[in-house]
């Protein structure tokens, strides 16, 4: 008995750790909360509502994997689906990305096999918040491979939190963003280390993490344009390297030949324009490597000077020749709406009514940079002094990676998610560099009061500061200071990364929840309620028409064959459903019948105040369909320019079809006290035509809260 | 016990003919007919006619029309296969009848007789309306034909008219020539030309107008020449059968017995082509004649027999169908070379007909066009006089799988050449670069 606290403590003392081991530890158990705070900070969707798909795109997504779990992968990649796009159908296998659905099924085929008995759903759900975790330990060894440890540890941290990146992957987002963002910066970090080694290994890292982004997400066209256009800068300013050469080309060699099996994207890595800046940069590669080797031949400066100028616009001019009699010939495609929109933002307005319709794709209002990235918006511009200061091959890149997705981020709404890696990132190492300057400087000035040295512990720069600091007066409080000061600042954001995701980015979108009169939570759970209508009272090969948003969720939860849908490959298709929903109801039946319409479903947000409903979307059918049929003329729904839907609107507003189907029978209804019948809450005025009258079509089913309204088309009058 | 057994046998006996010969897909012939009359003298004054329905098996059940005991359905079952209103002065119809239960009537594939006559109701009119005829607005109208009237003992009347311009369709009026003229006597009437589905049977000719004969021509007649229809058809979509004329009389035993000499002709006939003519149309209404229908519809790969659920495109495959024409007391199988399918999307791409083997079996094989989607066999049969017949079935065809396409193909060779001589020359060259120092 005696002998044991003697053990205890010699127990105790073996323990005990050196520093080194501490500062592990602390790190791993840093990296630990954070990884685990990245996940559960995403749980709010899932607390608040249920274990359920969000908003749109993730139901087709859920779908496809269902159909993946049953039906194994070879039917997947080759699955046909004829209740999407009726009656032209979707080849499905071939048209989407698969990298999310297999990764869910991976995870999925995982745990049934460690004899957890779990739905695909709840995969699904949760595929979003676990991949996030995962990039916290991506950026994390991104933040140590550009700066230092402690920046990835700060990195690791800001984007666990960060609204930007948690818009897309809450619970229950399973949408491609979600993984994409991980294969992303993935991608990224081992393209730096092979960059930064040389190493053959971390470039085909590399090319394999390109290859699960191009499986994964469309976004992938970013990476192939960034690097290369890193690459060039490289060049440019004289960092060429053999690391560099390696890296490029077997990145880019095996990247391309393994992103050519994904049949969604096939040969366009060199048949697309949008891929030909890669191309070109693995031949100019090839062109320095050779004129490296000649100048290593040559001796002879002024020779090689001419031979360089030779060579050089020999080479641009076969590039240029090559392209050119590429595009002409039509072997290599133009751009692509998107990619020109993201280059000039006012192209789409003018060109692509789809693509500028969807509020997504809209710019940014600097009031959402706030919103998603709060104090990294001013830690950005001094993350990017620090890199200034210090140039590498690495910090050139996240310069760039950052510089780059801000003016995409800035274009586009849904970009800000591919700003916030870098943002995070740039900010971290503003963060960490302060905080470890401020701190050595406290320490060095203590060391300057104890030992009486002027050595300070850091580099010789710290030590010139700590040399010129000890003149100033206050030196130690400041700093003090401006560390409270910026602990204060990260806690405020920490606090406003956890009201937003509660707030705004935890919706699922499918349920809507408002405030009641008396402050209590109202749930409108109307959509769904629509689509199991669906489901249980239409036959089983009905078609539904609606606008195109809501063609995926009556697939998924409807389980009823579609006319359009989000995957919006035909615009014609869009257009004609546009046409028919802005044209009068017997211009309207034709088009309804040639496309054998059982049921017509629009959103209604009138009686609740919902505000993106169909009729305030109108305006993009118009011009879609008008874009495409141009009998449908937008300024015949408009009065002096003005969208209005009261007594005021154009007559052919007051009677095309999507009105009437949006305000039957809602001349009746008393939607607020003190207010007229009819009285459309949304907009906020008293409808102009009360008296709607249906021909060829008969009211089916309205949800409680009137958000989605169902209608049949009547068959032929028998006897006329 | 033994007395109740004997009354239940006896009422199934009796009910069991009349529950079994009503109408149904399998036995489209009508079988329990109403009629509606405004007095009992019709009954004995048009016997020949009922009689002739009465002899092909029709159970006639004759109401006033203002009985308030008649009704058309009772507990959501109808009661009768066919409707024959011979009440053309009726304001108002007994029990729970109205227009709406009419129309009801043949919006649930029954089928209706109408004879107006001149001053024939608002009720009337209105019923013939929703069928999709106007009979002239002048109640006291009547159709007057000075050239194509019958010749009759009063000099001058010419509102008795024979015509003979018939629909020429051996399904409706049947194959037997008409020899007679057909007497007309009544209320002349004009399609609605918004209307694509009903049919002049019997048109004025084009010397007839329709003016009240008792009064002076003050203004133009409204109707005239063989715009005006004497007798007309309708087949509705559910192929319910609506016959319309404007004149009762013509149903009438002294109709069907008089002698008719139409003016200018010389011909006298001893019988006016009413009997002849009605009767045919009756078999025509009643689905005696010209009722199709098509079953076992079947397609399947050329060399299989079990219907896929989908087809691939470039598929060989083979589509039949079973047609049979209803003969009033048998099915009998069409025979016709006009049977057409489409392989249907949005627009027929694929547009066949269909070879029959002389026994109702019409089929067809085709290839599936080198375009996926969701496609429809259709089959839609419209001919004058019979039943229209609209098939369509949905089919999706899907493109080749990745493992359906040719695997070898000889210009690919070059380029397995071009792979593997690389490849070989890699490993040459890392050799002797690795060795030959």
């Amino acid at each position: 008995m005696a002998t044991m606290p003697a053990s205890a403590s010699d127990l105790l003392k073996s323990f005990k750790l050196k520093t080194k081991q501490q500062e592990l530890l602390i790190r791993v158990s840093i990296l630990c909360l954070v990884y685990i705070l990245a996940f559960i900070t995403r749980l709010f969707s899932v607390l608040r509502y249920e274990s359920m798909i969000h908003e749109f795109d993730p139901y087709f997504n859920y779908r496809t994997t269902l159909y993946l779990t049953e039906n194994g992968f070879y039917d997947f990649w080759n699955w046909f689906d004829y209740e999407s796009w009726y009656p032209l159908g979707r080849i499905v296998g071939g048209t989407l990305y698969p990298g999310l659905m297999v990764t869910a099924v991976l995870i999925y085929r995982i745990l049934r096999f460690l004899r957890f008995a779990v739905h695909i759903r709840e995969v699904c759900v949760l595929t979003a918040p676990f991949f996030a975790s995962n990039t916290t330990l991506v950026a994390y060894f991104f933040g140590k491979e550009i700066w230092d440890s402690g920046a990835g540890l700060v990195a690791a941290i800001l984007i666990a939190v960060c609204p930007g990146y948690i818009s897309r992957s809450v619970a229950g987002s399973y949408d491609n963003e979600g993984v994409a963002i991980f294969a992303l910066l993935f991608t990224f970090y081992v393209f730096v280390k092979a960059v930064n080694t040389g190493s053959l290994a971390w470039s085909l890292a590399s090319a394999f993490g390109y290859f699960y982004m191009v499986s994964a997400w469309g976004g992938y066209v970013f990476i192939i344009n960034l690097i290369p256009l890193y690459v060039l800068v490289l060049l440019i300013t004289g960092r060429y390297s053999m690391r560099l050469y390696v890296a490029y080309n077997c990145m880019y060699i095996l990247g391309m030949l393994l992103a050519m099996q994904i049949r969604f994207v096939g040969f366009q890595h060199v048949q697309s324009g949008e891929h030909m800046a890669a191309m070109g940069v693995f031949f100019l590669m090839q062109v320095f490597y050779f004129l490296d080797w000649v100048k290593h031949m040559l001796s002879d400066t002024k020779l090689f000077q001419a031979f360089l100028r030779i060579t050089v616009t020999s080479a641009v001019a076969v590039g240029g020749i090559a392209l050119g009699l590429g595009m002409v010939s039509g072997y290599i495609s133009p751009w692509t709406g998107r990619f020109y929109s993201l280059l000039d933002p006012t192209y789409a307005k003018d060109h692509i009514p789809i693509i500028a319709s969807v509020s997504e794709h809209q710019p940014t209002a600097w009031s959402s940079f706030m919103f998603d990235f709060h104090i990294l918006l001013f830690l950005f511009p001094a993350g990017l002094y620090f890199c200034f200061k210090r140039l590498s091959d690495a910090t050139i890149f996240i310069v760039m990676y950052g510089l780059t997705s801000m003016y995409f981020a800035g274009v586009m709404v849904r970009l800000i998610l591919v700003a916030t890696p870098a943002v995070c990132l740039i900010s971290a190492i503003a963060v960490s560099a302060t905080v470890k300057n401020l701190t050595v400087l406290l320490r060095s000035k203590n060391k300057v009061v104890q030992t009486g040295s002027t050595k300070g512990s850091g580099g010789s720069k710290s030590s010139s500061k700590a040399l010129l600091d000890q003149s100033q007066p206050f030196q130690k409080n400041g700093a003090i200071a401006l560390l409270f000061g910026a602990f204060y600042l990260l806690s405020r954001y920490a606090t406003h990364c956890t009201w937003v995701t509660s707030e705004a980015y935890s919706s699922p979108s499918i349920v809507l929840a408002a405030r009641g009169a008396h402050g209590n939570r109202v749930i409108f759970d109307d959509y769904r309620e629509a689509y199991f209508w669906l489901r249980q009272n239409t036959p089983q090969d009905a078609k539904v028409m609606s606008w195109w948003d809501y063609g995926y969720q009556i697939t998924a939860m409807g389980n009823r064959a579609v006319i359009v849908d989000n995957n919006t490959w035909n615009n014609t298709h869009i257009a004609t459903v546009g046409r028919a929903m802005s044209s009068y109801e017997d211009e309207a039946i034709e088009i309804i019948r040639s496309l054998d319409v059982d049921y017509v479903l629009v959103v209604f947000g009138g009686v609740t105040g919902y505000s993106s409903d169909d009729i305030n979307k109108f305006l993009w059918m118009v011009r879609i369909g008008g874009g495409v049929f141009p009998v449908i003329k937008e300024p015949d729904y408009l009065v002096n320019g003005e969208y209005r839907v009261d007594k005021g609107a154009a007559p052919k507003m007051l009677n095309c079809l999507m009105y009437k189907l949006c305000y039957y029978r809602f001349g009746e209804m008393m939607t607020e006290y003190g207010k007229p019948p009819g009285y459309d809450r949304a907009r906020g005025v008293e409808i102009g035509n009360k008296d709607v009258k249906l021909e060829h079509l008969e009211e089916a089913f309205t949800t409680s809260n009137w958000i989605v309204r169902i209608y049949r088309v009547k068959p032929p009058n028998n006897r006329w | 016990m033994g007395k109740f057994w004997v009354i239940f046998v006896a009422s199934i006996s009796i009910l069991l003919p009349f529950l079994c010969n009503s109408f149904s897909p399998e036995t489209p012939t009508d079988r329990r007919v109403l009629v509606l009359l405004d007095d009992f003298a019709v009954k004995s004054s048009h016997s020949s006619y009922f009689n002739s329905l009465k002899l092909r098996g029709f159970d006639l059940d004759f109401k006033l029309a203002d009985d308030p005991k008649i009704a058309l359905q009772r507990y959501g079952q109808y009661l009768y296969d066919a409707l024959i209103l011979f009440c053309p002065s009726v304001e108002r119809f007994g029990g729970s009848v109205d227009v709406a239960a009419i129309i009801n009537f043949v919006d649930s594939g029954h089928d209706l007789i109408i004879a107006a006559d001149v001053n024939a109701s608002d009720l009337i009119r209105e019923v013939a309306t929703e069928c999709g005829v106007d009979f002239d607005e002048d109640p006291s109208a009547m159709v007057i034909d000075h050239t194509g009237y019958a010749v009759s003992e009063t000099e001058g009347d010419h509102t008795l008219i024979a015509s003979d311009d018939y629909i020429k369709s051996d399904v409706i009026i049947g194959s037997k020539k008409i020899e007679a003229p057909v007497l007309f006597q009544g209320i002349g009437h004009s399609l609605n030309p918004v209307n694509s589905l009903v049919l002049k049977v019997l048109s004025a000719s084009p010397s007839a107008y329709s003016a009240n004969p008792l009064s002076k021509l003050s203004t133009p007649p409204l109707l005239t020449g063989s715009a005006i229809s004497l007798v007309s058809v309708v087949q509705a979509r559910n192929n319910a059968r609506i016959l319309i004329t404007g004149s009762l009389s013509m149903f009438s035993n002294r109709f069907f017995r008089s002698g008719v000499q139409k003016s200018g002709s010389s011909t006298k006939y001893e019988k006016s082509g009413n009997e002849q003519f009605l009767t045919e149309l009756s078999k025509w209404i009643f689905h005696e004649r010209g009722h199709l229908k098509a079953v076992n519809v079947k397609h399947h790969k050329v060399g299989e027999t079990d219907e896929p659920a989908l087809y691939r495109i470039n598929d060989e495959l083979e589509y039949s169908v079973e047609i049979y024409e209803w003969s009033g007391t048998s099915w009998e199988p069409y025979v016709t070379d006009d049977v057409q399918v489409q392989f249907y999307m949005m627009s027929p791409y694929v547009l066949k007909t269909l070879s029959n083997d002389k026994k109702g079996l019409y089929s067809a094989s085709f290839k599936v066009p080198d375009v996926y989607g969701v496609f429809q066999f259709k089959v839609e049969y419209q001919k004058l006089g019979y039943t229209s017949l609209s098939l369509s079935k949905q089919i999706p065809v899907r493109p080749y799988r990745h493992n359906e396409y040719e695997r070898f193909i000889p210009t690919a060779y070059p380029y397995y050449g071009a792979a593997f001589s690389t490849m070989a020359g890699f490993f040459i060259f890392s050799f002797v670069h690795l060795y030959n120092k």
